[in-house]
């Protein structure tokens, strides 16, 4: 008898204790791809999970969804032993990956689904019921019959993310699921996803590069470089103590020497001969409406914007720290 | 212990992989009847050659029609259900493999589900129709035995070549680009098995009945049916062991690839 979904509520949904993964390469030294990495996430969670390129994100996800044997450590997933249990896992987890499709590509999208369906065994009743609730809250019912090689990127993510909840899993891990997609589409399905956590409980482990994402969706936010866990924290906190730096960018009307000098800036960066410059600000200290009073009362300002920290500044500033 | 899937996850995968190739009517049928032609050619060079000689390795035209027959029907069958082994190194590469390792099924029961290649059956029919032919042209003396044996030598033969051909294609997790030497086994193994083994030199017939089971594809029960003697003096038990030995090894060599693959992640 395999226990109900949600019975093990009691164990971490995502367990690691220095996890390590090396790759073996011909006549030189290994590669390590995961150095040590400890992790606990309790069900219910939104975690996201960041890094740069080579990090070891991809690598650790594999672990943890069975897909690559640990080198060294220990690693539980719903209480499982990824590689051993599979197929056991296969059931409890879903995984989307950004870049690579998990449908039928030459039949229609809703045909996917009710093979997705045989293969994890979903009660039809319990199947239509769930397949409906997602058409509707992810607005698919234009292009259910409609091949997936013919479907937008976003159409097709709303498809694939469906694909990997309609088993109703514990732990939904999404690898890069907004990457190439347009405002809009991005929007809906972060909205969708926090409503998967908030009202349903599925377990979030998120890899982007999109700041958005993150701030939408996840509260805790777990930041890995070489293979190692750098930060590990609650968003808020991280934000107010490494990344606060909004920056705000002005195109002056003539050529000026940097705006040294205001308060709350932290640093000015000169472009264009003096024509653009970018005033990187902490919104603790200043808002971004007395900046701009301030840079006016200095120079003829043409154009202004104002842009949050990206991923990369915070996690640049992760590393500087 | 993980649950068993009934078999209908498989059927469905199937059911879904036969929908995709349909999307495709016209390249379908194409390949269809192109396939029935290159086996027909291969008849046509059998019936050429037998212009010239009266018999090749001690068996007439019909009786190498017989194994020829028996052996393309075997070959198509084998090549339905695991042909498509022979994508593996581009499903590694794109990534196909781990979405297959993340859905709670076998890999390779899903491999074999992911793509029924229906265009083979042109070589299913013309080995078949081959295989008629010869069938009422030799002399048998029929007995409830033979006509059993020429009801399951074609699945035998057929379960042989896949065995051959999954332990082939495994060679792609070893060698990132393993595909020539597979293609080599299992385009290989259709000439093969296709001929009395008399015609070759002796350590191929020795490598065909030992090592690689290819003589027991066709020419063994071939010479059960015509009641003739077997020149490497086997025990017949061996005979029938022949397939099931096919399998075990060919899951063992299978697994341990797969597992390997896991665990390079290359």
């Amino acid at each position: 008898m395999r226990p109900s979904p949600r019975s093990r509520a009691g164990s971490p949904a995502v367990e690691t204790q220095d996890l390590r993964r090396e790759f073996r390469r011909r006549r030189s030294d290994p590669v390590v791809a995961v150095d040590s990495v400890t992790l606990s996430i309790a069900p219910g969670e939104a975690v996201g999970f960041l890094g740069p390129n080579g990090a070891g994100k991809s690598t650790t996800i594999k672990m943890l969804t069975g897909i690559l044997v640990p080198t060294a450590g220990h690693v539980r997933v719903c209480g499982l032993e990824p590689v051993r249990r599979r197929r056991e896992l296969a059931r409890r987890i879903g995984v989307v990956f950004g870049q690579r499709s998990h449908l039928w590509w030459d039949l229609p999208l809703v045909e996917s689904f009710e093979l997705l369906r045989a293969v994890h065994r979903v009660p039809a009743a319990v199947f239509a019921d769930r397949l409906e609730r997602h058409v509707e809250l992810l607005d698919m019912a234009g292009f259910l019959r409609t091949p997936v090689r013919q479907l937008s990127l976003g159409q097709r993510m709303r498809g694939e993310v469906t694909a990997a909840l309609l088993h109703d899993p514990e732990l939904v891990v999404l690898d890069e699921p907004t990457i190439g997609l347009d405002l809009a589409s991005k929007e809906r399905l972060r909205g969708f996803l926090a409503g998967v956590n908030a009202e349903r409980g599925v377990t979030l482990l998120l890899t982007t590069h999109d700041l958005p994402d993150v701030e939408r969706l996840c509260r805790r936010l777990v930041v890995i470089d070489q293979g190692r866990v750098l930060v590990d924290g609650d968003l808020d906190t991280l934000r107010r103590r490494f990344g606060g730096a909004r920056q705000l960018v002005v195109e002056l009307v003539e050529p000026s020497a940097a705006l040294d000098g205001l308060p709350g800036v932290l640093a000015v960066t000169v472009e264009a001969g003096g024509l653009r410059q970018r005033l990187a600000f902490s919104p603790s200290q200043t808002t971004a409406a007395t900046l701009i009073a301030d840079v006016a009362r200095r120079v003829a300002v043409r154009d202004l914007t104002v842009t949050e920290p990206s991923i990369e500044d915070l996690v640049r500033t992760l590393y500087a720290s | 212990m993980a649950e068993r899937p009934g078999l209908e996850a498989y059927c469905r995968l199937l059911g879904g992989a036969v929908r995709s190739q349909l999307a495709y009517p016209a390249s379908f049928g194409l390949q269809l009847v192109g396939q029935a032609l290159a086996q027909g050619v291969d008849l046509l060079a059998i019936l050429v050659l037998f212009g010239r000689v009266a018999a090749m390795g001690g068996f007439s035209r019909d009786e190498v029609l017989l194994i020829y027959g028996l052996a393309s029907v075997g070959f198509g069958l084998a090549d339905l259900a695991v042909g498509q082994l022979d994508q593996l190194p581009d499903l590694i590469r794109s990534g196909q493999l781990d979405a297959m390792l993340l859905r709670p099924l076998s890999v390779l029961g899903q491999l074999c589900a992911a793509d029924l290649a229906l265009r083979r059956l042109g070589r299913v029919v013309a080995g078949a129709v081959t295989l008629g032919y010869a069938l009422l042209a030799v002399e048998i003396t029929w007995t409830p035995a033979r006509v059993a044996l020429v009801i399951v030598s074609p699945l035998s033969a057929a379960v042989i070549l896949g065995a051959i051909w999954v332990a082939a294609a495994s060679v792609c997790f070893w060698v990132v680009d393993g595909r020539e030497l597979a293609n080599s086994v299992t385009y290989g193994s259709n000439e093969f098995t296709s001929y009395p083994i008399t015609i070759f030199s002796d350590w191929v017939r020795r490598l065909l009945a030992f090592i690689v089971p290819g003589a027991f594809v066709a020419y063994y029960p071939v010479l059960g049916l015509l009641g003739k003697p077997d020149p490497l003096g086997l025990p017949a038990v061996l005979r029938w062991c022949a397939p099931l030995a096919a399998v075990t090894a060919a899951t063992l060599v299978w697994r341990t690839g797969l597992r390997r693959y896991v665990g390079t992640g290359s």
